[in-house]
């Protein structure tokens, strides 16, 4: 069982679309699957960041002690240090892409929609 | 003329190696001819120097010592780069994002990270009757350029270490890369003249612009030279160029000759003898507004 669950969000609200990109999400919304609270974390640093936006990313998911991340793509940077980390990752498959909300994304792993992935599933740069 | 000339444009593919390699070809004394443009270098597919000196341009990179570590991330928090991170107590650098301005090593209170180095391509020399080349090779992949640029650059001055001997004072020509980032910036700075090579179409002046904008805020006197001048609108450029004091210092026709004798590797004023006048000239002009 992953305790926090962490999404990452167009705009503030658990309702809101998922950010297809993980190192330059604009929120992320981390549900913590225990106490039923969700958190909010501004993602705007990375989100400019001139360079290493997923590595940034990751390290910060990393210090809030994150279990599971559900994103569109995560690259190469980014997977080697959520992995270091002892963080899964899980995608959406290609068919369920399109205008999820978070809640929806959280649920669809809890109904064992999405799988976790073993490998970046886009290059450097792909967002 | 004993002046450092930097050949340079907002946008690519204007002509910057065609004016290099023909004021290289026709300078009547010995010049050195700087391929800056590292990423895709081609002024040796022109000049063909036969045996080449080479030598490998290193960076800077953090080297750990994983027993002294104790994991307490102030490396990463004073990597503007993002190139560190630090998990389970360990830390991961990612060198390709290291711009090696060292701000790890001297933060790290256990003293754990060292000055290591990797190597980003080779500054090759070679030489052709009265041109020395000297062109930098960026390793595939690699995305700064700037120090193996320092490097090509550094060749005309090292002493002991330098590819060259001894500090150079004569003519030298510099073919900068494309744009007016960082790259472009390590490449025509310090130079006495920037040639700002452009064409007459809309892309060809939004782009002058953002380069007369960097020769500008370097300090860099600064010409324009527009390339196949008859085929767009030439009044796009000249208007420009009158209305912001900058000096026309050439408006070069296209020549099908010139495009053939380029695509079978020849220096166009080698093959074609007016275009070798028309850069002769080309040297007077530049003189007189260095001179003014």
């Amino acid at each position: 069982m992953k305790k926090k669950i962490a999404v990452t969000a167009c705009a503030e609200t658990p309702d809101s679309a998922v950010d297809e990109r993980f190192g330059r999400a604009r929120y992320i919304i981390i549900f913590d699957t225990e106490s039923e609270k969700t958190q909010v974390i501004d993602n705007l640093e990375n989100l400019n960041a001139a360079q290493g936006a997923g590595i940034s990313t990751a390290q910060k998911m990393a210090d809030l002690s994150v279990d599971l991340i559900l994103s569109g793509h995560v690259g190469p940077k980014a997977f080697k240090v959520l992995q270091a980390a002892g963080i899964q990752v899980g995608t959406f498959p290609a068919n369920r892409r399109q205008g999820a909300t978070c809640r929806e994304m959280l649920e669809a792993w809890q109904n064992g929609e999405i799988a976790a992935i073993s490998n970046p599933d886009v290059k450097s740069h792909w967002g | 003329m004993n002046a450092t000339i930097a050949i340079a444009s907002g946008k690519g593919g204007t002509g910057k190696t065609t004016v290099a390699l023909n004021l290289a070809a026709v300078a009547d004394q010995p010049v050195k001819l700087l391929d800056c443009d590292v990423e895709a270098p081609n002024d040796h597919l022109f000049i063909k120097p036969g045996r080449v000196e080479e030598r490998v341009s290193m960076v800077m990179i953090p080297e750990f010592d994983q027993e002294r570590c104790d994991g307490c991330g102030r490396c990463k928090q004073h990597c503007r780069f993002n190139a560190i991170a630090v998990l389970g107590g360990k830390p991961m650098l990612f060198p390709e994002l290291c711009h090696s301005c060292g701000a790890c090593v001297p933060v790290c209170p256990r003293g754990a990270i060292s000055e290591a180095q990797r190597s980003i391509g080779v500054a090759r020399r070679g030489t052709k009757d009265h041109i020395s080349l000297i062109y930098g090779v960026l390793d595939v992949g690699e995305a700064k350029s700037p120090p193996l640029i320092g490097d090509v650059k550094s060749a005309l001055k090292d002493g002991a270490e330098g590819i060259d001997g001894q500090e150079w004072t004569g003519l030298t020509i510099i073919d900068a890369p494309p744009g007016t980032s960082c790259p472009v910036v390590a490449a025509v700075k310090h130079s006495d003249y920037l040639l700002l090579v452009t064409e007459p179409t809309p892309f060809g002046l939004h782009d002058l612009r953002l380069a007369v904008g960097m020769a500008q805020a370097l300090g860099l006197k600064h010409g324009v030279i527009v390339n196949r001048c008859d085929l767009g609108d030439g009044a796009l450029v000249r208007d420009f160029c009158v209305a912001n004091r900058i000096p026309l210092l050439a408006e070069l026709p296209f020549d099908r000759r010139v495009a053939e004798a380029y695509a079978a590797g020849q220096i166009p004023a080698v093959a074609v003898p007016d275009i070798a006048s028309a850069y002769r000239r080309l040297y007077q002009r530049i003189d007189e507004v260095m001179a003014s």
